[in-house]
């Protein structure tokens, strides 16, 4: 690999699937865990948003994207332009999506290191309902940036094993994957984990890594090679369940959260094969740590009920209100407002400093006309103005709550509140941005920035 | 804003107006023709064969002139259609009326209709322009929107949040109380004020269906003339005082100097409106005053763009019935959109109406005493996004 991680940050959906509610609606075994659930108006590319922004918090622009998921809210279309258009990037650079198993994150991170970018891993974990992969399944997402100043931590080595066999499937469209007898498996990941493990060690000179981190669909043949290939240090892992794609990204972000410089960290992704790669942690760790650590963002998450949850993941048609659905965003209006509506950039009046949401060429304050700048408000801090709830809307998720949102320095829009409930928001209450898909229309995903409680 | 306003110079000559409600045998050419031979049956001197050009306003009905000349039979005459939102009658009754006064005819109808209920939802269907999907209206709904205005009243001015819950009440008792005296009107019942308190906020915001005027089908119309030849077709014209229409630049949504508790617009074609009529005192000077009670908040809110209250204090006034029936200046005798109804077209013409029949001392139980000026209002849009109409009429010349 030629460049190194720069920075990185993750993201965790608020909401939280109890396997405790989980046993009571299902009639079947509780537990004291938890999964983290993606909330309706989320997918794999607004939670890919979510972590690429915590990543590029100091500000730096990556010439690449490289998108990976199991879970792509569009095919036939790139999604990784909408997570471009949302950071706010030049048209001059690179946006692809790694679809399909979760092995397309190690594809991202490779890609990513090779010719520098950002990785951005991003996934949701979806099954039957009763099934392990709903139980232990969870919905996350990471971001890693790579370039050529001075790096967080550098790879060392890396080597692959691959190999066809069924243990694992889904054909496109279908909401859940097969999986073959659970001891085959087993059987055949764990020689392939040893080879590419091995090899990377090997090439590293790394006789027993500091920190060990292995990630796959095949929940049993990770925790039997993880305690083969213990590191000197117990992992925390984040507590959300499998996340596909971004489960690596996540763990290897928390991973990063706690090391110290010199350690050295062994990533390990079993899905179709092996791919190993050894890290070592570097001095410029200890100032490029995001705001909110991957234990901060586990901590502290809203309870969902099940009936809720399948909703949310179109395994329950419930009653929809009474309104006519909105229609679907047209594109060419879109496209002319891409900035706007994807990076939520507004413009200043150069005359007297009149902040506008949407751009506007005349302005509402001096009426001087064509004399703007931009004004990027997708990080700025915004209050409540006045709100309301809609309980007549229609909405995905039924009441919407709309609120008057007043920012720092300048401008104002009515955005949808999101991960909020009513007796969460009043007048004056902090608010921070979120990208989000307001509604899918027509198959089009609607999305733009909604408000929440910061 | 220079407006110099026609004064006296066209008068009513005869009205028509359907009973306004769920029309489920009556389309909207059938309400049409209902209002129109209303009309022209009461004025008999004006046949409509002697009718020199219509104006028809309706804002989701039907696109053209056609939709007044293809089920009236109108021979080949000039026929326009407008829309202004909720606006819409009141800007075909204006334009109408600049007609006469421009000289360019004598003698022209302006009607209005709307057939809301046949789309299937039991609100208000906008057709939205094609857009990027990031405006709030295209999915916020309008009494989530007007529900924006309560927070706001109550932090500004520091009422208690239930103090305003009681004056909306107020406003929907009120107006269900005068709708009930009206036969037009699409709810003609008394509601006690413990039934609206109870079905607060289940629509938005605290708002609950019994703070939402009523969704409705209907038509309403009205024949113009010179002032000058008004006695020749009815012994007791109304004649018209001042017409304004204010559209602002819309930036409340987006310019954080917009509060949230009063209309720029209304204000604007209040002051506009009172200067062309002459009135310096509306409270006092005005018999009645029908004005746009969408939702319960949007009245409070008006009597102070108005000039009734003062700001802050319209909430008090409400509650302590300076707009009942009985009140010192009696606002939506007929029921208001609340309880008689609001078909989006017809309703600036439903508003003249009452002005016609008060003039006229023909409102029967919920007449007002000596009516003489009254004042009609429409609001078209969404708080700090709006156009806003008033006109004053009055009984007599000068």
């Amino acid at each position: 690999m030629a460049h190194g991680i720069l920075s990185y940050g993750a993201y965790v959906p608020r909401h939280r699937l109890r396997h405790a509610e989980l046993g009571a609606a299902l009639g079947s075994g509780g537990g004291s865990g938890a999964r983290a659930v993606a909330s309706y108006d989320e997918d794999s590319t607004t939670m890919g948003v979510e972590a690429a922004r915590a990543a590029l918090a100091n500000g730096a622009a990556p010439t690449a994207i490289h998108f990976a998921t199991t879970a792509p809210a569009y095919a036939d279309k790139t999604n990784a332009t909408a997570i471009h258009a949302a950071l706010d990037l030049d048209r001059q650079g690179f946006a692809v999506d790694l679809v399909g198993s979760a092995r397309g994150a190690v594809g991202a991170l490779r890609q990513a290191a090779a010719g520098g970018g950002l990785a951005v891993l991003s996934d949701l974990r979806t099954g039957r309902p009763g099934s392990a992969d709903e139980r232990a399944g969870g919905d996350a997402a990471a971001a890693f940036l790579f370039g050529a100043g001075e790096p967080i931590a550098t790879v060392l080595a890396e080597a692959s094993a691959t190999a066809e066999f069924l243990d694992r499937w889904r054909r496109p469209g279908e909401l859940a994957s097969g999986q073959w007898e659970e001891r085959f498996g087993v059987e055949a990941y764990l020689p392939l984990i040893a080879d590419a493990v091995g090899r990377a060690l090997a090439e590293a000179g790394v006789e027993e890594p500091d920190r060990v981190i292995v990630s796959s669909p095949h929940a049993r043949a990770a925790a039997t090679a993880a305690k083969r290939h213990p590191g000197r240090i117990a992992e925390e892992a984040p507590a959300i369940g499998y996340s596909g794609a971004a489960d690596p990204g996540l763990r290897l972000a928390a991973a990063l959260d706690r090391a110290r410089p010199g350690e050295t960290i062994l990533l390990v992704v079993a899905a179709d094969g092996c791919d190993a790669t050894v890290l070592r942690v570097e001095p410029a760790i200890e100032r490029a740590r995001p705001a909110r650590t991957v234990a901060q963002l586990v901590e502290g998450g809203r309870d969902l009920r099940y009936a809720t949850y399948l909703t949310w993941r179109g395994l329950l048609e419930r009653e929809p209100p009474r309104r006519p659905e909105p229609g679907r965003p047209a594109g060419p209006p879109s496209h002319r407002s891409e900035r706007w509506k994807f990076a939520f950039v507004g413009s200043r009046c150069t005359a007297c400093g009149q902040v506008h949401v949407p751009p506007r060429r005349v302005c509402v304050n001096c009426r001087a006309v064509d004399a703007m700048e931009r004004a990027p408000l997708s990080r700025q801090p915004g209050r409540v103005a006045t709100y309301t709830v809609d309980r007549l809307a229609f909405s995905p998720s039924p009441p919407m709550i709309d609120v008057v949102v007043d920012f720092e320095g300048g401008g104002r829009y009515t955005l949808e509140a999101a991960d909020a409930s009513p007796e969460e928001i009043e007048i004056g209450t902090p608010l921070e941005l979120t990208f989000r898909r307001l509604y899918t229309s027509g198959g089009v995903h609607n999305y733009f920035w909604k408000a929440r409680p910061a | 804003m220079a407006s110099r306003g026609i004064k006296d110079r066209v008068a009513i000559v005869g009205m028509g107006c359907t009973a306004f409600g769920e029309h489920w045998d009556r389309s909207a050419d059938d309400l049409l023709v209902d209002a129109t031979q209303q009309c022209f049956a009461s004025t008999p001197a004006l046949p409509k064969e002697e009718v020199d050009a219509y104006w028809l306003g309706t804002m989701n009905s039907g696109q053209s002139g056609t939709v007044l000349s293809k089920p009236l039979g109108i021979d080949y005459k000039p026929v326009t259609r407008v829309e202004n939102m909720c606006a819409t009658g009141s800007e075909a009754f204006r334009n109408a009326c600049y007609a006469v006064a421009a000289g360019a005819y004598d003698r022209v109808m302006a009607v209005g209709v709307e057939k809301l209920k046949d789309t299937g939802y039991s609100g208000l269907v906008r057709s939205n322009v094609a857009g990027d999907g990031t405006a709030p209206e295209e999915t916020l709904t309008a009494p989530a929107a007007f529900s924006l205005l309560d927070p706001a009243y109550c932090r500004k001015y520091d009422v208690d949040p239930a103090a305003m819950r009681d004056a909306m009440t107020h406003v929907a008792w009120k107006n269900h109380v005068n709708g009930a005296k009206n036969e037009r009107a699409q709810f003609r019942k008394e509601v006690p004020k413990e039934k609206i308190d109870a079905g607060a906020g289940r629509v938005a915001g605290r708002l609950g269906v019994m703070d939402c005027s009523g969704v409705s089908d209907g038509a309403a119309c009205a024949l113009i003339v010179r002032a000058e030849d008004a006695y020749r077709y009815t012994d007791r014209p109304m004649f018209v005082k001042a017409l304004s229409v204010i559209a602002g630049p819309a930036s409340g949504p987006i310019d954080p100097g917009y509060d949230y508790t009063t209309f720029d617009e209304v204000v604007a074609s209040a002051r506009d409106a009172y200067a062309q009529a002459g009135i310096t005192d509306p409270r006092r000077q005005l018999s009645l005053a029908e004005v746009h009670d969408c939702f319960t908040p949007t009245e409070l809110v008006l009597m102070e763009d108005m000039g009734f209250s003062a700001c802050g204090e319209a909430w008090r006034d409400e509650l302590d019935g300076a707009f009942d029936l009985d009140g010192e200046l009696p606002v939506n005798p007929d029921g208001g959109l609340k309880s008689f109804g609001h078909p989006v077209g017809a309703s600036g013409l439903r508003m003249l109406f009452e002005c016609w029949l008060q003039f006229r001392g023909e409102a029967g139980a919920r007449q007002i005493a000596d009516a003489r000026l009254g004042l009609t209002h429409n609001l078209g849009g969404r708080p700090g996004t709006c156009v806003s109409f008033i006109s004053i009429v009055g009984a007599e010349l000068g």
